[in-house]
């Protein structure tokens, strides 16, 4: 457990926004994760870095409840969530981004976002209107299929369809993989402008020096447990962490 | 004149009343496909266990339908399309979900739906007999025989009430269907479901409700399809089981997942079996002279002969999976 360094975060003794203890899970009889510990408050921007194979997606997958885990906990708000599935972690205000495959092609850019709206239908105008705001290139191409699109408007359509809900953590795996160094920034610019507005994010990045920069909190894993876990700040000042982890 | 009027009503009547019940049998097979991932089977049989239900409420209230002046069979179809949807949902629950459950490979639920099809065919046979019946109980099956205001223009345009139902029922399905599929919250969560389960879960959409409509509709249209056939023609326990190869070779025509496909599909295929089986002799009579004297016309020029029509949708289904295997609205690859 670290201590509560960052400015953004509750007053002491505040139920975090998301606290997994201890978290072991994985696919089949195979555990990928041997103990993880994450705390994030209301308002954080909290960021997974680490080696290929660390666990940092299968983590975030586990919080989704995409996975099985089989010890430890997850809490979000305070209510135990770990193996409820998908559909109810989003009644409950969470959001999740995969990294692949995360638009439906066939539909529009508008329909992909209104089936993120799709537990609470009578927000979708409201909510159009706030995430063409946030991604204004979509406003315009929202009659075209989202399989249409380039990779960083695919990205901005994915991130768009999970905040339609409204959600107040938002688990985002791997958002700038495979986009250009431009729409890398752009997507690194939104994720802050999306926490400015009052939405936690947990993200896994594989840019980690810029994930590291806009992070409140950085988890560095390894071998499915934490290595390091500070402010985004502090790891990135942290020479051991650099040179393990960050390429020097 | 009379050798068109001999091809509109051997052609494009003809051609559009096998196309519209290809059509609508075509689009349930591809939603299925589409939401679950398999080719079911047993879609004709439900077809005809909604034409059968058609048959039980029509004789059991014959007079229905004379109060309104509409075929008892037709006052009847709603509620034979409830009872297949729920048959539908209720063999899903009983065969397809535990399959699905145990998360096997889409050929075992293919075989799943073979099964299936001879429990059906059974039972209607056990309930229905072996032979043909008219759904017209009660009714007399009105033909329409519309002459044309040409000189010489001897024989008719015939068409047979049924068929004018059929026409306007197709229309309106496909109608009622794209308007579900693109401005209801539930259908464009249906075409959510067919391009990516996993985000559709992950957007909060049920996919076992999903799922449940998916067969709601296929069961409802399933019995319009097979009412619409046993009207047109007579209702038999084995009738649209020998429609299931067009059916495929439709839906997969027009692209497998693809409901727009499957409807182009369906009167592709229609068409390509009517013309295949039509006489070209009667088209070409008239240029007779114009011929050199040595070509004399066979009195039977259709490319197959009726009694082989079935081998026409299979060769389309060979042609469009060698050329195109994905179909002209570019579906799923089976």
């Amino acid at each position: 457990m670290t201590s509560n360094t960052s400015p953004k975060a509750g007053p002491p003794g505040a139920t975090p926004l998301l606290c997994a203890r201890d978290v072991h899970g994985g696919y089949g009889g195979m555990n990928i994760l041997n103990g993880v510990e994450m705390t994030l408050h209301a308002d954080e921007v909290g960021v997974i870095v680490g080696p290929n194979g660390a666990g940092k997606s299968t983590m975030l997958k586990a919080v989704f409840g995409l996975l099985n885990v089989n010890q430890g906990e997850i809490l979000l708000k305070g209510e135990p969530i770990h193996n409820l599935a998908p559909n109810q972690l989003v009644k409950r205000g969470m959001g999740f981004v995969p990294q692949e495959k995360n638009v439906f092609p066939s539909l529009s850019v508008k329909e992909n976002l209104e089936m993120g709206a799709y537990l609470k239908p009578h927000n979708v105008k409201r909510m159009l209107e706030q995430v063409y705001e946030f991604f204004p290139p979509l406003k315009e191409k929202r009659h075209q299929s989202a399989g249409e699109l380039s990779g960083g408007q695919r990205q901005m359509v994915a991130m768009g369809r999970a905040l339609m809900a409204e959600p107040t953590l938002l688990l985002l795996d791997e958002p700038t993989a495979g986009l250009s160094p431009l729409y890398m920034n752009e997507i690194f610019d939104r994720v802050k402008k999306i926490n400015a507005a009052g939405v936690g994010i947990l993200m896994v990045e594989q840019n980690a020096k810029q994930a590291l920069a806009i992070a409140d909190k950085g988890f560095v894993l390894a071998a499915g447990q934490n290595r390091f876990t500070d402010t985004g700040a502090a790891l990135l000042a942290d020479p051991d962490v650099a040179r393990s982890f960050l390429g020097g | 004149m009379n050798e068109l009027v001999f091809f509109i009503n051997n052609v494009v009547i003809a051609g559009s009343v096998t196309g519209s019940i290809y059509a609508i049998g075509a689009i349930g097979v591809t939603l299925i496909f589409s939401i679950m991932r398999f080719a079911h089977f047993a879609h004709a049989d439900m077809m005809t266990f909604g034409a059968f239900m058609v048959l039980l409420l029509t004789t059991a209230f014959p007079a229905a339908g004379t109060a309104i002046g509409v075929p008892t069979a037709l006052i009847m179809l709603p509620l034979a399309m409830v009872l297949t949807a729920l048959l539908a949902v209720g063999i899903d629950k009983a065969f397809y979900k535990p399959l699905r459950a145990f998360g096997v490979k889409p050929i075992v639920m293919v075989i799943g739906s073979l099964g299936v099809t001879l429990m059906l065919q059974g039972l209607i046979r056990l309930f229905a007999g072996t032979g043909g019946q008219s759904l017209y109980v009660g009714d007399r099956k009105e033909i329409f025989r519309l002459g044309l205001p040409f000189e010489g223009a001897r024989a008719p345009i015939v068409v047979t009430e049924p068929q004018l139902y059929l026409f306007v029922i197709t229309i309106a399905c496909v109608v009622a269907l794209a308007l579900f599929l693109n401005r209801s919250r539930l259908g464009k969560a249906m075409r959510a479901m067919s391009d990516n389960p996993e985000l559709a879960q992950a957007s909060g959409i049920n996919t076992n409700t999903i799922v449940a409509v998916t067969w709601v509709i296929a069961g409802g249209l399933a019995a319009i399809a097979g009412t619409l056939l046993s009207l047109d023609v007579t209702f038999k326990p084995d009738l649209s089981f020998f429609l299931l190869l067009p059916i495929f070779a439709a839906a997969i025509v027009g692209g497998v997942g693809h409901p727009y496909g499957a409807i182009a599909g369906g009167f592709v295929v229609g068409f390509a079996e009517t013309l295949a089986v039509f006489n070209w002799n009667v088209l070409l009579r008239p240029f007779q002279e114009s011929f050199p004297a040595w070509l004399e016309l066979p009195s039977n020029l259709a490319f197959v002969g009726t009694e082989y029509k079935i081998v026409v949708p299979f060769f389309i289904l060979v042609a469009i999976l060698v050329w195109r295997p994905t179909g002209l609205f570019k579906g799923k690859v089976i």
